[in-house]
C-alpha cells in the first residue's frame, strides 16, 4: 500500500517543486517505485524542475475528464525506472480537479506505486486544499522568515482539520518541517530566525535542514534534481532528508556557518 | 572576551523580534482558525461564570492553544486579583486538555 506523501508550505517560492522533485527523485533513487503529481493547475512547472517538459502529452484533468487513462498520462523519468511524473494541466482553471476525480486517480495510484508525492500549489485555496487531502505524511517546507513560518503553521492547522484523515477520525496526518534556505551565516549574527526559533514555534519533527545553495538554480536551469548533485550541500542535504524519511538516523549537516578565512573576513568587512 | 559579550547581548537582534511576534500572532490564529468554533464562547462564558463568583475584568481569562506533535494543547488562564486592596494581581495557569491524535490526554 503506497504512501501518499503531500508537499506544501502555504507560502509561494518556499521550495515545494524543488523539494518534490528532490525527494521523489531520491525515494526512487533507493529502488521505490514513485509517482510525483502537480497540482499546481494552470501553472504547471514540476515538468520543468523535472526536466521533462517537452514529453507531457496527457496530463491530470485529462484523466480526471476521462480523456485519457493514466497509463497514457503518466510520464516515465528518463533517468530512473522507478519513478513517473503526472503533470498539471496548464489551461484549465483549479477547479477541474474535482474531489472524486482525484479520489480516484489517487486509489489507483496508490496499487502500482510505493509512494505518492504531491507537489501542492501556493495558498490554501481548492488546488491546495486537494493535494494535502489525501496525504498520509506531510513535508512542510518553510523558510527561515516570518511569513513563510506563519503561512505553515497555518496549514499545519489544516492539515489537522481537513485532510481525509482528519475527517474521518484515522491517525493523523504525520507533518514533517523542511526548513529550506537556510543561511548559517546569517542566523549566526542573528538577521535570521534560527531553526531552533522554527522549530519552537512550529513544534513537529524535523525533517532536514537545507542550506541556501546556488546549485539549486543550476538545478532547475537543467532540468535535474538537485538531489543528483552530490558535491552541493542541497543536494546533500535532501539526500539526507530522504534517508531520514525512510527512517534512518542521520545527523544534521550545514547548520554552522562554513569557517571563513582571514581574507574572505576582511573582505566582506570592507564591502 | 567577557567585554565582547557584553556588547553583544545588549542587542536585540531582528530575528530575536521576529520570533516574538510570530509567537503571538501564531497564537492568536490558532485559536482562530482551530476549527473549534466554540472556543471564542468558551472564552466568554468561563468568563461569566468566574465573574458570577469573583469581580474580574474582560482581559482575565486568557485562551492559547499549542501544538506539541501530535497533541493540541488547549491552555486556559485566569488572572484573579488577590484581594481589594492590592492590586497585584496573581496568575492561576490551568493546563487543561490535549486532543488529537493517540496520544494520551494530559490533564
Amino acid at each position: 500500500m503506497a504512501r501518499i506523501v503531500v508537499v506544501t508550505s502555504g507560502k509561494g517560492g518556499a521550495g515545494k517543486t524543488t523539494t518534490s522533485a528532490a525527494i521523489a527523485t531520491g525515494l526512487a533513487m533507493r529502488g521505490h517505485k514513485t509517482v510525483v503529481i502537480d497540482f499546481d493547475v494552470g501553472l504547471r512547472n514540476l515538468d520543468l524542475v523535472m526536466g521533462c517538459e517537452r514529453r507531457v502529452v496527457y496530463d491530470f484533468v485529462n484523466v480526471i475528464n476521462g480523456e485519457a487513462t493514466l497509463r497514457q498520462a503518466l510520464i516515465q523519468d528518463k533517468r530512473i525506472k522507478t519513478l513517473a511524473i503526472l503533470p498539471a494541466s496548464q489551461t484549465r482553471d483549479k477547479e477541474a480537479l474535482t474531489p472524486e476525480g482525484v479520489g480516484k486517480i489517487i486509489e489507483e495510484l496508490r496499487k502500482d506505486f510505493d509512494y505518492v508525492v504531491c507537489d501542492s500549489p501556493a495558498g490554501i485555496e481548492h488546488g491546495a486544499m486537494m493535494a494535502m487531502y489525501h496525504a498520509d505524511d506531510a513535508i512542510v517546507v518553510t523558510n527561515p522568515e516570518v511569513s513563510s513560518v506563519r503561512d505553515s503553521d497555518r496549514m499545519l492547522g489544516l492539515l489537522s482539520s481537513k485532510s481525509r484523515r482528519a475527517e474521518q477520525d484515522e491517525l493523523p496526518v504525520s507533518c514533517h518541517l523542511l526548513l529550506s534556505r537556510y543561511d548559517a551565516l546569517r542566523v549566526q549574527r542573528g538577521e535570521m530566525l534560527s531553526l531552533q526559533d522554527v522549530q519552537d514555534i512550529l513544534a513537529i519533527p524535523l525533517l532536514g535542514v537545507i542550506p541556501e545553495s546556488p546549485a539549486v538554480l543550476h538545478a532547475s536551469n537543467s532540468g535535474t534534481p538537485v538531489i543528483y548533485d552530490e558535491k552541493s550541500e542541497a543536494g546533500l542535504a535532501y539526500g539526507d532528508a530522504v534517508a531520514r524519511f525512510l527512517g534512518e538516523e542521520r545527523p544534521h549537516r550545514f547548520l554552522e556557518p562554513r569557517r571563513q578565512g582571514f581574507f574572505a573576513w576582511l573582505f566582506r568587512k570592507m564591502r | 572576551m567577557r567585554f565582547f559579550d557584553y556588547y553583544r547581548s545588549k542587542k536585540v537582534t531582528s530575528a530575536k523580534s521576529a520570533k516574538e511576534r510570530l509567537q503571538i500572532i501564531i497564537a492568536h490564529e490558532r485559536i482562530q482558525n482551530s476549527g473549534h468554533d466554540y472556543l471564542p464562547i468558551l472564552q466568554k462564558e468561563l468568563l461569566d461564570v468566574i465573574r458570577k463568583y469573583i469581580p474580574v475584568d474582560e482581559e482575565a481569562v486568557k485562551i492559547d492553544l499549542d501544538r506539541e506533535g501530535v497533541c493540541e494543547i488547549l491552555e486556559i488562564n485566569v488572572t484573579l486579583p488577590q484581594n481589594e486592596e492590592s492590586a497585584k494581581a496573581k496568575t492561576r495557569s490551568v493546563r487543561l486538555f490535549g486532543r488529537k491524535g493517540p496520544a494520551p490526554f494530559e490533564v
